[in-house]
This record gives C-alpha cells, sequence and structure tokens, in this order.
C-alpha cells in the first residue's frame, strides 16, 4: 500500500460463511471508503443479507479478515485476531444497523427507542442523550411522537425511528438490510428521501436494497451478489445499463419486470429520483 | 351464639392465620420467581452442566407431588442436620416447587419474542446480559403477567399444604378449631370464604398490573 492510497474505513477479505452444508459467502473481498455509498443488489439466496450482517458480526463469518477504523478482526477460529466479546460490542457501537422488521422496542417510547443504546452502551448522560435524540426525531419529522410507543406508527414511522436510534449512536458506518422491503409501498418513499439525505450528508453507507432506482440514483458504487461473491459491481451507471454478466441481465430485468407489473411502489420511487 | 359474637370469638385467630397465609404467599412468590428466571435463563445457559442441572430440577419437581417435597424439606433434611422452622421450610419448599413452574412459564415467554428484538440491541453494542435485562425481559414480563397470576393464585392456595407441617396457616388453624367445637361445617366454610376473599384481592391487583403494564402500545 502506498502512502497516497487513502486507507478504505472498512476493509474486508475472503469474508467466508456456511450454514452447515451450504456455502453462502465464498470469499468475498470489499472496500468502502468514508462518504461511499454502496448498494447491494442480488437475488435471494445470493448471501447479500448474510454478508451485510457478517460486517457488524450478527453474523459471525467462518474465514476472513476485517479492519474498520481501529478493530482488526481475523474470523478464522482459534486466529489471534478472532474478536473478543467486547471487541465485537465496541465494533457494534460504532456501526449503525438498519433491518427489514425495524425491531423497535415495543415497551419503550419513540424517544426512550433513541436514547436506550446511547445512555446504556456509551454511558452518556441522559440530559445530552435526549437532546439529540430529540435533534435527530426533529430531523425525521417525528418529534411530536416522542412519547408515543412503536407499534401506533405506521411502518415508515417505526424504520424512519430505527434509522435515528442508529444515528443516535453516531456510527461511522450505516447498514441498511432491505430497509424498505416490508413497508407497504405508500410508505417506501418517505425511508428512501431520509435514506437519501443521509447519503447527502456524507454517512458512509452500505444497503442490501431491491430498489433499483434508489440504488442507481443515490450510490456510488453497486455490487451484484450472485451465489456468494460479488459478481460484478462498479460504478450504478456501467453496473444497471451496461451488465456484463448475463445473470446480472437477467436479474435486472426480472426486477424491472416486476416492479413494471407491480407498479405500485414506482409512484414513490420516482419521487425520490425526483 | 350469635353471628358478631362469633366474629369477635374467632375472628381474631382467622386473621393471624390468614395473615401467615398472606406472608407465606408473598415470600414464596419472590423465591419462585427468583427460582424461576434462574432456571429459564440456566436451560440457555452455554454450559451443558448448567442446562443439565436446570433440566434435572424442573423434572423433578414437576414429577412430584408438592406434599412430599414440603415432606422432604421439612422433616427429611433435619435428618442430614439442616433443621428450618416450619414457616421457612414451608416457604422454602412451595418456593422452589413453584420456581419450576414459572421458569416454564418465563421460558414460554422468551420463545415469543422475535429475534429481531435481540438482534437489534446486539446490533447497537448492548452486551448479551444487558440486551437480556433492559430489552427482552421487561417485555417477557409483561406477556407473562396472566400467566404468573394463575401462578400465585395456586401459590395461595397450596399454603393449605403447609398445615401437614404445622404452620399455623388457615387450615390447620380451622382444623384445631373444628376437634374442639365438631363443627366442621361452619369453618372449613368460614375458611374458604376467607381463602376467597385473598385469591380476588390478588386477581384485582393482577390486573391492574396488567393495565398498567400489560401493553405495549
Amino acid at each position: 500500500m502506498t502512502e497516497t492510497e487513502v486507507l478504505p474505513l472498512l476493509r474486508l477479505r475472503s469474508i467466508r460463511k456456511s450454514f452447515g452444508a451450504l456455502e453462502v459467502l465464498k470469499g468475498v473481498d470489499l472496500d468502502v471508503h468514508k462518504g461511499e455509498v454502496v448498494s447491494i443488489i442480488g437475488a435471494s439466496g445470493s448471501g447479500k443479507s448474510t454478508f451485510l450482517r457478517s460486517i457488524n458480526a450478527i453474523e459471525m463469518a467462518d474465514a476472513g479478515t476485517m479492519a474498520f477504523e481501529d478493530f482488526r478482526f481475523d474470523f478464522a477460529p482459534g486466529s489471534s485476531g478472532y474478536p473478543s466479546r467486547k471487541q465485537l460490542q465496541a465494533l457494534r457501537s460504532r456501526i449503525g444497523m438498519v433491518f427489514q422488521s425495524y425491531n423497535l422496542w415495543p415497551h419503550l417510547t419513540v424517544l426512550q427507542n433513541v436514547i436506550h443504546a446511547p445512555v446504556n452502551v456509551l454511558g452518556t448522560p441522559k440530559a445530552e442523550a435526549v437532546a439529540v435524540a430529540e435533534a435527530l426525531l426533529n430531523r425525521i419529522g417525528l418529534y411530536d411522537k416522542r412519547h408515543t410507543y412503536p407499534l401506533r406508527l405506521s411502518g415508515g414511522q417505526q424504520q424512519r425511528v430505527a434509522i435515528a436510534r442508529a444515528l443516535a449512536m453516531k456510527p461511522q458506518l450505516m447498514l441498511f438490510d432491505e430497509v424498505t422491503s416490508a413497508l407497504d409501498p405508500e410508505l417506501v418513499h418517505e425511508v428512501l428521501t431520509l435514506m437519501a439525505s443521509l447519503a447527502a450528508d456524507g454517512m458512509t453507507m452500505l444497503l442490501v436494497t431491491h430498489e433499483i432506482s434508489f440504488a442507481r440514483d443515490v450510490s456510488s458504487r453497486v455490487l451484484f451478489f450472485d451465489s456468494g461473491v460479488i459478481a460484478e459491481g462498479g460504478k450504478p451507471d456501467q453496473v444497471l445499463q451496461n451488465p456484463e454478466s448475463p445473470r446480472l441481465r437477467q436479474f435486472l430485468h426480472r426486477i424491472l419486470h416486476d416492479n413494471m407489473t407491480s407498479g405500485a411502489s414506482d409512484a414513490g420511487r420516482e419521487t425520490v429520483l425526483k | 351464639m350469635n353471628f358478631w359474637s362469633e366474629v369477635t370469638t374467632y375472628g381474631p385467630g382467622f386473621m393471624a392465620a390468614a395473615w401467615i397465609v398472606l406472608w407465606v404467599t408473598v415470600l414464596t412468590i419472590v423465591l419462585s420467581w427468583i427460582c424461576g428466571l434462574a432456571a429459564a435463563l440456566g436451560q440457555r445457559s452455554r454450559f451443558k452442566s448448567v442446562r443439565s442441572a436446570t433440566a434435572f430440577y424442573i423434572w423433578f419437581i414437576r414429577g412430584t407431588p408438592a406434599l412430599i417435597q414440603i415432606f422432604i424439606v421439612y422433616f427429611g433434611l433435619p435428618q442430614l442436620g439442616i433443621r428450618l422452622t416450619p414457616f421457612t421450610a414451608g416457604v422454602l419448599a412451595l418456593g422452589v416447587n413453584s420456581g419450576a413452574y414459572v421458569a416454564e412459564i418465563i421460558r414460554a415467554g422468551l420463545s415469543a419474542i422475535p429475534r429481531g428484538q435481540t438482534e437489534s440491541a446486539l446490533a447497537l453494542g448492548f452486551s448479551p446480559a444487558k440486551t437480556m435485562r433492559t430489552i427482552i425481559l421487561p417485555q417477557v414480563f409483561r406477556i407473562i403477567l396472566p400467566a404468573l397470576t394463575n401462578e400465585a393464585i395456586s401459590i395461595l392456595k397450596n399454603t393449605s399444604l403447609l398445615s401437614t407441617i404445622t404452620v399455623v396457616e388457615l387450615t390447620l388453624y380451622a382444623q384445631t378449631l373444628i376437634s374442639a367445637t365438631f363443627r366442621p361445617f361452619d369453618f372449613y366454610i368460614a375458611v374458604a370464604i376467607i381463602y376467597l376473599v385473598l385469591t380476588t384481592v390478588l386477581t384485582q391487583l393482577a390486573g391492574w398490573l396488567e393495565r398498567r403494564y400489560g401493553r405495549l402500545s
């Protein structure tokens, strides 16, 4: 590595993961630089979600190495760089993650959901955490709902709160795992708009998504996952307009066709695309 | 003898006995929650020895009569040099007994919490222990409150078993009165009514708790 090269925020090498006999990740390499927005597309079962989940070790990789900020991990069991529990907790507190099913905590109010981790994981004084949380809730337009319980909110509102909850930790990297897939079509737009505004603010983001037009308009890079490897990757235009592999062509054709026939979410999507 | 003179004669004795029932019940509930929580978490332990021990505990308790467990603690333990007062032995036996059932209630509650609840906490950097304590158990508690109420009522009624080890609770008190007066109908009916009052109060209390904490929205 030369001195002029900018170190990536996240560097993954040869990440492998199997579930029993099924090899889901077959050695994935990836560098993500600060401020990049990387979209991962691919058919279900291609390993893209498992890959995303292995980055914050919610799914423990079987092998491979990772460098993120000051963390240097080697996931080969028994290796000297194998992460300890404490290290994993520290790593996860630096990486935000948003899930398909929101996973807000139903017994806590919106505000309590957002301050819970800063107060209990980082030890932030409560008053300070509340101030940060209220600013975030203001930004996502849900300040008025701060004392409401999550199950009273729409799916789109819940997902925005989930994003705020992750942001409250001031993460250096945000992972989005198909965050609009569980939403009613008319609610997709509000979540994508928020994500686009995060991207515009320079947040480093890695997202698994089926929203092809969002990937095209917001990402700096698009990766196509196929059978546990990154089969194709590059600038959105290049990957999405001129796919090299037949598999990707086929995948894009199917997705675009589905979107055309389902139609419903296109309205929301087009708005995002201005 | 009219009704009011009966009440003034036997009332204070029944009140004292009811007070014992209440105390035994409260202490037993506390002990059963501690045992139940420990056993429920023990079932999920990383260590096989812990899992085996909790499995044995639940298997033994649920597979033997409560009365025999009470006898083992009160009459059996002295043979090993452990001598307990009837009250302590009673609370210990009933609490450990009920703990096995509470463990099963908590286990069912834990399995009702979606995996995503734990994942979202871990993803924010929570330790597994803190996730359990601040995210999972508060939700479990809300879900299992009705089942815990049933268990509490059954504890309250089971305190009558302690009459066999000379704890002067309602049943034994009534029995002593009956052997002196030969009026079993009157006094057993009186005992039944007092139990009914106690269980009703307990149910009301649980209902209030449920309304206060049972909702998630």
